[in-house]
């Protein structure tokens, strides 16, 4: 079974980001990563850029609706996320826990929709 | 009634609900095999004093009280499940005599026969910890899910399936024969020190939630020594808990930086909860033939020891792993075994040892990593030892643990 870490971070954890690359936290994050990887467990991820460089988009009526920033206004703001190939759930929520995420900010799990996907290209 | 009135009522229920909740769920469902009726009984009753209490005070016997309440609600839901299931002849109806002996005056202590339907081999063994925090401690099934890392929903249900099939799967509430007993009784003992085990790893010291468990875990293992005094295992697992829990307050620097055991300053060490420890492994060990947690227990044992001599005798520690060893070949006695002979022959000896596990094994296996990355700097292997810390940053949870291995892989 595929899952999705959504890491979610504070305005203070995007601002880690800047530090250099022996802040412990950025540390973690790599050494995480490495896990990931050395576990075979690991299918992908990528980090998003911070929640003021997004833009969203809406149709309403046929009109066009274009609003600077991320989707939802919250504190806390998507940063990333990261696919896993595992057994179950308690499995995903074992690494969600150890991600360097998990103690800053919050990560969601959440399996990947593949039958959903599959009904769309061919229903 | 005023507030500090209302307070006070409201701290002595918790209290007596600690106390009694597990007495009186054994007792409701030893005969109807029900634990989800009866907690839910003890419940009622529980919510029906804070409300009598305050205004009518506390009785001179709350135990008896709660009894009587949850007795008649208890009552209350039998009856109307008998007129329920009485129009379907094919569901099993509660026996006449289930309903006789609840309303018998006396209340014996039937908790023991409850931890052994929590540890029965017929539920899944993933269940019998939290089974036991439930209906021994009256835990809540959210904080069951916090503690092991499970969704609150999915815990319950597992916890409903866990009381259904007891109630109808014919499980049955009694204290095994001797022959069946040792492994019935590990069973038991595995669960309550998987309770102490997540408790520990929990951050204790910074989160209140762990500390309890570890509390609640030592709790457990006291009833069952009370209940079961001549077991060996039983003292043995109460000392093993109480060693750990003696070196609570040195596992932090005072800026909550992680201190490892070698480290840790001995005269924090508890005392009492030392010599309270070494009462019980001398118990144990006066009993025969030393079992697991007599092992584990000695092993603590002598690394409580320097506290008196200011060293560790690791081939001590070496010794009684290779006992272990021979009883549960797991994965963490191994590394256990390893990171002592590391101390006692010499890092090459220990990293010979972690070679002989199963690389498969331990992809995910923390302890494994931290002791590969320990030894292999040791030996100035400085890039391997890199990797092995990686290793063990990413698969640690605590983030006091993950710092203090990023400073020691530099």
């Amino acid at each position: 079974m595929q899952f999705a870490l959504l890491i979610y971070h504070s305005p203070e954890e995007f601002d880690m980001r800047k530090n250099d690359y022996r802040d412990p936290h950025l540390g973690a994050w790599r050494a995480y990563y490495r896990s990931l990887v050395d576990a075979r467990v690991y299918v992908g991820a990528d980090a998003l850029e911070v929640p003021e460089t997004g833009t969203t988009v809406r149709l309403r009526d046929g009109k066009r609706r274009v609003q600077d920033g991320p989707y939802a206004d919250t504190k806390e703001q998507l940063a990333g996320f990261i696919i896993l190939e595992l057994p179950s759930v308690d499995a995903a929520l074992e690494w969600a826990a150890r991600c360097p995420g998990a103690s800053i900010g919050a990560v969601e799990v959440r399996p990947l929709a593949k039958e959903a996907l599959q009904r769309g290209f061919t229903g | 009634m005023n507030g500090s009135n209302q307070e006070n009522t409201h701290r002595t229920v918790e209290r007596v609900a600690r106390e009694s909740y597990g007495r009186l769920v054994a007792y409701l469902s030893v005969h109807t095999h029900d634990l989800a009726s009866a907690e839910d009984a003890l419940s009622n009753a529980l919510v029906s004093a804070l409300s009598h209490w305050p205004q009518d005070g506390v009785p001179q016997n709350p135990e008896a009280w709660l009894l009587t309440a949850a007795r008649h609600s208890l009552i209350d839901a039998i009856r109307h499940q008998r007129v329920v299931l009485e129009s379907e002849p094919a569901v099993k109806l509660l026996k006449e005599d289930a309903l006789e002996t609840i309303v018998a005056a006396e209340c014996p202590d039937e908790r023991l026969k409850l931890l052994f339907v929590c540890a029965h081999p017929a539920i899944d063994p993933a269940m019998h910890t939290p089974l036991m925090l439930q209906t021994v401690l009256g835990l809540d099934a959210v904080r069951i899910a916090h503690a092991f890392l499970i969704s609150p929903k999915t815990m319950g249900q597992r916890l409903v399936r866990a009381k259904t099939k007891i109630r109808d799967g014919g499980i049955q509430f009694e204290i095994p024969q001797e022959g069946e007993l040792p492994q019935r009784l590990d069973a038991v003992l595995e669960a309550i020190y998987a309770a102490f085990g997540i408790g520990w790893d929990d951050m204790a010291g910074v989160d209140q939630r762990g500390r309890d468990l570890a509390e609640e875990a030592i709790w457990l293992a006291r009833v069952l020594l009370q209940l079961m005094p001549s077991e060996a295992e039983v003292s043995a697992l109460l000392a093993l808990m109480l060693h750990c829990e003696a070196r609570r307050a040195a596992r932090r620097a005072p800026d909550g930086r992680y201190v490892p055991l070698s480290e840790q300053d001995a005269k924090q060490w508890s005392t009492p909860l030392i010599e309270e420890a070494e009462r019980h492994l001398v118990e144990a060990s006066s009993r025969g033939r030393a079992g697991r947690f007599q092992l584990e227990a000695a092993i603590q044992s002598v690394h409580a020891e320097r506290a008196r001599s200011g060293r560790t005798e690791w081939p001590a520690v070496m010794f009684f792993y290779e006992q272990l060893i021979r009883l549960s070949p797991t994965i963490g006695t191994r590394t256990g075994y390893a990171a002592a002979v590391g101390e006692a022959k010499g890092p090459e000896a220990g990293l010979a040892v972690l070679h002989g596990i199963d690389p498969d094994d331990v992809s995910a296996y923390q302890p494994y990593w931290a002791v590969r990355s320990h030894l292999l700097q040791r030996l100035g292997k400085t890039s391997e030892a890199k990797d092995a810390y990686d290793r063990a940053i990413g698969l640690a949870e605590d983030p006091a643990v993950k710092e203090f291995l990023l400073q020691r892989r530099g």
